[in-house]
This record gives C-alpha cells, sequence and structure tokens, in this order.
C-alpha cells in the first residue's frame, strides 16, 4: 500500500516542464508503477486456504513446510511454490554473493516475523507453532 | 597386638593407595579440562551467520515483497 503512494511522488518535480523532461518522467515512474503490479500477484487458492487452516506453515529455513499431512494437490502446490523459492532465492542470493542457504534462512527469519495471528511456524527447536499476537518465536541470528 | 599392627600398616598402605588414586583423578580432571575449544568455533559462526542475515536482511524483504504470488 506504501508502495503505491510513492508512485507519485517523481512525477511532480517535472509538472509544467519541457517533452524530454515528461519523458524522463515516465521513465521514471513506469517501473515504480510495474513492480506493485507483480506484487499484487495471488497466492494459488489451495496455498492461500491451506495457510489458512494451519494445514501448512513457514519452516526457519525459507521454505513451506507441511503441518498435517498433505492432499496430493496441496502436495503438488507447495512442492511447486518450494522449487520456485528455491530459483528466487539461488538468483538474488548470487546477485548479493552469499550461499542460497544464507538468502533462503535471512528470508525464512522475515517470512515467520510476517505470519499472521492463526498462522503456523515452525520454532528454534523445530515444532510447530500457531502465530498469535506476539512475536514469534525466533533463530537468535533474525534481527 | 599383632592383628592390630598389622591393621596399622594396612591402613598406612590404603591410605598411600588413596593419595595416589586421587592424585591420579586429579591429573585425569587437568586433562579433560583442555577439550573444550570447539564450542569458541560454533559461536564465530553464529557470529558470522548472523552479519550475512544483517546484510541480507534489506534485499530479501524486497524480494518478498516483490513475489507475494509465491510467500
Amino acid at each position: 500500500m506504501a508502495r503505491m503512494t510513492m508512485k507519485l511522488r517523481p512525477s511532480r518535480p517535472f509538472a509544467g516542464r519541457s517533452l524530454a523532461g515528461r519523458l524522463a518522467a515516465a521513465a521514471l515512474v513506469l517501473p515504480l508503477v510495474a513492480a506493485p503490479l507483480a506484487a499484487f500477484a495471488q497466492r494459488d487458492p489451495v496455498y492461500a486456504a491451506a495457510r489458512e487452516a494451519g494445514q501448512v506453515g513457514e519452516k526457519m529455513d525459507g521454505y513451506l513446510g507441511y503441518v498435517t499431512p498433505p492432499s496430493a494437490a496441496l502436495k503438488a502446490v507447495v512442492e511447486d511454490i518450494n522449487l520456485k523459492r528455491r530459483a528466487l532465492y539461488s538468483d538474488k542470493a548470487q546477485a548479493q554473493k552469499a550461499t542460497v542457504e544464507e538468502y533462503a534462512f535471512t528470508s525464512g527469519c522475515l517470512l515467520i516475523a510476517q505470519t499472521r495471528p492463526g498462522e503456523k511456524y515452525q520454532a528454534p527447536d523445530g515444532s510447530w507453532q500457531t502465530r498469535t499476537a506476539a512475536a514469534p518465536q525466533r533463530d537468535s541470528r533474525c534481527l | 597386638m599383632r592383628y592390630g599392627m598389622n591393621e596399622g600398616w594396612g591402613a598406612a598402605r590404603t591410605g598411600g593407595l588413596v593419595l595416589l588414586a586421587a592424585g591420579a583423578l586429579a591429573l585425569g580432571g587437568c586433562i579433560s579440562v583442555k577439550a573444550p575449544d570447539k564450542p569458541i568455533v560454533i559461536e564465530l559462526n553464529i557470529n558470522i551467520k548472523q552479519e550475512v542475515v544483517y546484510r541480507l536482511a534489506g534485499d530479501a524483504s524486497q524480494t518478498i515483497d516483490k513475489n507475494k504470488d509465491i510467500f
């Protein structure tokens, strides 16, 4: 939401300027518009429902895990998401000169912090916990 | 009386043996103290990891925000 309001700001300094100025403004604004559009991509309904029902949770290693034995349909969706996550972590880790595990672990810290009350996450002892309004139990290395 | 004498010597010998055993135990204790070098290495690993997490957190946060369909 905060991102959407941000795109308005860069266009104002160019108001009332030359065509070149406006083109430059457009060039600046376009990537800002494109990024939030990608962010609005929805979760797979099967995944969203399973997450809400506490059948899947966020693990410490940055991937999704099964809290209860999954159906074949859910397993297919979660495996696909975890493969996509790994590919993404791998790309980003390379750009940051870090290992996939380091990038994935850092993401896991953030993803556990971002869980909403009722959702499941993995505690440092490996057990599944239900997120409450309080801060989640996280690894001491998480920020 | 003889028995008493013998018992006296026996006690002295046993005392010597106990001292020897105590000395051996003390030496054994000294050797076992040398072991904990490994925990220091583990602590270093944790520190390095924490630095990496600190360095990557900003980028990882953006990555999560931009790929909400898989997070």
